[in-house]
């Protein structure tokens, strides 16, 4: 647990600053929809006959006359995109950055088993993704509740729901890319996040290449399908849960292995 | 019981060679010194004694424990001082300290605390705000505090001011006394031949020579030093020939007579026969054939 909380000491200015970050702008964004409103629903047609670029967003199956159909574009933005980055930076710094900094030889020689250090650094890096995700739903209930529309409840949960699951998998497969880097992955991590995040898009132009949703979590977190459907799709979701374990896997597989040269 | 016994032990990064064959054995309560230049492999021994890298041959044991099996149980009896005295650098010196204790699930703030009064180390800085010097103590207190077994210390002085590094060896002397081994590489000699009792020399990955600080010094090697000639007499068993003007120096290692009747047949202005010193004897040991080390 020593570690669980060293870790959570390390990181707290950088969950402080990307918790305050998301949950404002999330904030901010439920905050104008009264006055988006009227003119929403007058470009809402606008919006959905853009042809590829409203498939590209989704933005072709939401009626954003809706607060719903406005918070799924807005929401898949701002938490998409911002979780995705904060998730793979967490992931991909957690084990990589005692070597950056040369601490490694510091923490390995104590008495704990690679394995254990392995799991509590994985507990929290999912913690910071839990707390970051608990406040900026806490913001986005709060302001809903201000400007009243607290219809969507359910549907905003689920996205919740689904953005978490997709940050947990993103984290967890830069963690383990994170046990064989020895030095910073920033660009790694950032950069396979924001691969998923076109990799979604594409995946939505085309019928063809459809497919691409199974490898991108942003298959499953598509606000349009989920509000259409009312439900996570099972299909995307469970190869996402398949990933994030093999991620797990592999940071422990390589960790407990791993010479610290 | 032996403290460290390691058979055949190697470890290649890939083809390149970190460590090649060790076979050394350092028992309990001794104070051992690990000497060799920059890159022969010092590291890499303490490293995988310590399981921060696994062998790719060989055997090692610390205190009767294999080091890839039983590595939990080795680190609680060992204390450790990396080369680099690396932390993190925005903890306070104080919460390191707790840290590296609350890792080994102990408390023994009464010893740190009188760790640090004697190394003077100021714990409420930061690690950032602290000289190489400093996070060294802040490296000695870490590895000394839980009252260890076994001291490993990686080149533990560099950085150190000759006051600290003085302190820092009558803490060491006073822990061997009460019985734990010290283990410490160095490339700094005078203070392995003041403080150790045995010591190995490691050069590119071999251990070339192991034994007490006192048989290592008494080679049977002479250095000799004679004037008025221009160039080293033709003899054999000679090596570290130094040429200074008419007057020549030289190890000597054959028999004495052989070099009398050589040294008799010359004209000579000046001779004399010396025991080398210390540091002469470890030249020999570094230096390669055909190329000697002048300075460490």
């Amino acid at each position: 647990m020593i570690l669980f909380k060293h870790e959570l000491r390390w990181g707290r200015l950088t969950l402080l600053l990307w918790t305050m970050v998301i949950a404002f702008m999330l904030g901010i964004c439920v905050l104008i929809y009264p006055e988006m409103k009227d003119q929403m629903s007058q470009i809402s047609g606008m919006f959905a006959d853009m042809g590829s670029f409203s498939a590209a967003f989704g933005m072709d199956k939401i009626n954003f006359g809706e607060f719903i159909g406005y918070f799924g574009v807005e929401c898949g933005n701002i938490l998409g995109l911002g979780g995705a980055f904060f998730a793979s930076l967490l992931g991909i710094n957690a084990l990589a950055k005692e070597e950056k900094e040369q601490t490694a030889e510091f923490l390995l020689t104590h008495p704990v088993s690679r394995s254990k250090i392995v799991f509590q650094k994985l507990w929290a890096v999912i913690t910071q993704i839990f707390v970051l995700n608990v406040v900026a739903f806490a913001v986005v209930i709060l302001t809903m509740g201000i400007i009243g529309e607290t219809g969507g409840l359910k549907i905003v949960a689920l996205m919740f729901l689904a953005y978490f699951i997709l940050q947990l998998e993103i984290s967890c497969v830069c963690f383990g890319i994170s046990a064989f880097i020895s030095r910073g992955g920033l660009g790694i991590g950032l950069g396979l996040a924001a691969f998923c995040y076109f990799l979604n898009i594409i995946a939505n132009l085309t019928e063809e290449a459809r497919f691409l949703k199974y490898i991108t979590p942003f298959g499953y977190t598509e606000g349009a399908d989920i509000i259409s459907r009312g439900s996570i799709d099972v299909k995307y979701l469970s190869v996402g849960l398949v990933m994030t374990g093999i991620g797990i896997f592999i940071a422990f597989y390589k960790y407990t292995k791993k010479d610290i040269v | 019981m032996t403290a460290i016994k390691t058979s055949s032990l190697s470890k290649y990064y890939g083809r390149s060679r970190g460590i090649i064959d060790i076979n050394l054995t350092v028992e309990e309560g001794d104070f051992f010194g690990f000497i060799g230049p920059n890159g022969a492999g010092k590291s890499t021994m303490i490293r995988t004694l310590l399981g921060l890298i696994s062998p790719s041959g060989g055997k090692a044991e610390i205190f009767g424990k294999d080091i890839c099996r039983d590595k939990r149980e080795i680190l609680e009896l060992t204390g450790y001082m990396p080369s680099e005295a690396a932390f993190y650098p925005n903890m306070k010196v104080w919460d390191v300290i707790s840290l590296s204790a609350g890792l080994r699930r102990i408390d023994c703030t009464a010893e740190a605390k009188k760790l640090c009064e004697r190394l003077e180390l100021d714990t409420k800085k930061k690690i950032s705000e602290l000289s190489l010097g400093n996070r060294k103590k802040v490296s000695v207190v870490c590895a000394l505090q839980h009252m260890p077994k076994l001291c490993v210390l990686d080149e533990p002085t560099s950085g150190l001011d000759p006051l600290m590094q003085r302190e820092f060896y009558a803490i060491l002397e006073e822990r061997n006394k009460a019985g734990a081994a010290i283990f410490l590489s160095s490339h700094i000699l005078s203070e392995v031949r003041r403080y150790c009792r045995h010591a190995a020399v490691i050069r590119e990955g071999r251990i070339l020579v192991t034994d007490s600080i006192e048989n290592l010094g008494h080679t049977g090697a002479k250095r000799v030093t004679v004037s008025g000639i221009n160039e080293p007499p033709a003899l054999k068993d000679i090596r570290d020939v130094r040429v200074n003007g008419d007057t020549i120096s030289f190890l000597y290692g054959g028999s004495p007579d052989v070099l009398l009747s050589k040294l008799a047949s010359l004209s000579l202005s000046d001779v004399s026969i010396t025991e080398p010193d210390f540091e002469e004897i470890f030249m020999h040991y570094y230096a390669k054939e055909g190329k000697q080390y002048d300075t460490l």
